[in-house]
């Protein structure tokens, strides 16, 4: 669209990083920043001007933890019909996936989006629906406008929704790794604002620069971080204006408070993230599958559920390591037969990685 | 999953809480517009079934605008 793969400029932004020729990290959340970043061969690039990109825990389906797929794996077992997105219903659980079960008689649908999961609801009264509702602060709006359509009785939702800006701070406080600035999510920040990540800046001095998803949006959002850490004014800036307003989409926020309340989660390969979930609030309790189903859930309660044998999906969600340098990648572990969900997920950075290497 | 695709408001249905959006490439798909306020030709982000954002096209040329700006300052610097 527009100019944004314009190769003139794409070359001239080039020229200008590598003149000033630092060594610097910076992260970023976004599966489709990571896709963008490898389709277009820009991470090699930025390797080539001393600019190591990572990819953090930005992937939903990613950092959805072995426990919430088992619920919704003993919830499908229960007789319910399960929904949720394409790449959700992939990701290995303790002995099963999703899709395992299904092509066993357990009735899994993969949905588009959660209206759909409702219409499913509408379409068969005599049974009860769950949606497992994943995703950021871009996709909750639509599971808090579901809700307050009133959906029939027979739908709930299973709420696995996590927030960004709680999990940055998270990575930064537990100092693994010594990040020099933050891509932003740009879809993500279409809903929230620059406003939410104010916090970092101030109070860590990382730069950050909300970027879009286009070549050119990446160059310049690098370019952006560079210039602020040369600078050393650490500050929010937004590259996506086109899409990404200050206050960002208020109306989205607003159904967003009203149906749902932060609480603390686990996040996969992370520990407890304080405020880092999303729960329904209690005037809509009749909607919630882990109030619905509580004595069905309340056998998991006592369980531990580790990781899979030898993935170090964690480590790739905390920027430690890249795809490649996981021992199972590309072997025992690909998209056909997935160990971790990095590489069940399409904004997964091991399914990016060996798409577009094996292509 | 928090890809987002533009699109093109072509109409706006009855109810008012739907829209067609035509994504360009002969794709047409009813998308929710609740979240946002739109009339027939505006450019949406849509995400999951809904508009989540309204694209400025205006804003973005000037953004491009702008990089070559910064970018011609920077060379001259």
């Amino acid at each position: 669209m527009f100019s944004l793969r314009d190769k003139k400029l794409a070359q001239d932004i080039v020229t200008q990083i590598k003149k000033k020729d630092v060594q610097l990290k910076f992260m970023h959340v976004c599966g489709t920043h990571q896709d963008t970043l490898v389709k277009h061969g820009l991470d090699a690039l930025f390797n080539d001007c001393g600019i190591e990109i990572i990819q953090g825990p930005g992937c939903p389906v990613c950092v959805t933890t072995p426990r919430e797929i088992e619920e919704m794996l003993l919830l499908a077992r229960k007789g319910n019909i399960v929904t949720t997105f394409g790449d959700m219903i992939q990701v290995p659980g303790e002995h099963d996936s999703l899709q395992n079960i299904k092509a066993e008689g357990s009735d899994v649908r993969t949905v588009y989006g959660i209206e759909d999961a409702v219409q499913i609801a509408e379409d068969n009264e005599d049974k009860d629906v769950v949606f497992m509702s994943v995703g950021f602060e871009t996709t909750t709006p639509m599971a808090a406008a579901a809700i307050l359509n009133s959906p029939p009785s027979n739908f709930s939702i299973l709420s696995c929704h996590r927030v960004v800006p709680p999990a940055l701070q998270a990575i930064i406080e537990m100092g693994e790794l010594k990040l020099n600035g933050i891509i932003e999510p740009g879809h993500v920040s279409t809903i929230i604002g620059s406003k939410p990540y104010e916090f970092i800046s101030e109070k860590y001095g990382i730069p950050q620069v909300i970027a879009g998803f286009e070549p050119i949006d990446l160059l310049m959002g690098v370019w952006m971080l560079v210039q602020q850490v040369e600078k050393n004014k650490p500050k929010v800036e937004n590259e996506y204006q086109r899409a990404v307003k200050e206050e960002g989409n208020v109306k989205a926020q607003k159904v967003v408070e009203e149906v749902f309340e932060s609480c603390d989660v686990k996040w996969r390969g992370f520990p407890i993230i304080p405020e880092s979930g999303l729960r329904l609030r209690k005037k809509f309790e009749e909607y919630d599958a882990r109030k619905k189903y509580e004595s069905n859930l309340e056998i998991l309660k006592s369980k531990d559920f580790p990781e899979p044998k030898g993935c170090r999906c964690g480590e790739v969600l905390r920027g430690l390591i890249t795809s490649k340098e996981c021992p199972l990648f590309g072997k025992k572990c690909r998209p056909d037969s997935p160990v971790g969900p990095c590489m069940v997920s399409i904004e997964g950075s091991c399914n990016i990685e060996y798409r577009y290497l094996t292509s | 999953m928090c890809l987002a695709i533009p699109g093109k408001i072509v109409e706006i249905n009855s109810d008012k809480g739907h829209a067609t959006v035509d994504y360009g490439d002969g794709t047409k798909r009813k998308v929710n517009i609740t979240l946002v306020e739109v009339k027939i030709g505006d450019y949406v982000l849509v995400h999951a079934g809904f508009a989540i954002q309204v694209l400025d096209e205006k804003e973005a040329q000037e953004t491009l605008d702008l990089f070559r700006e910064m970018l011609s300052s920077e060379e001259e610097a």
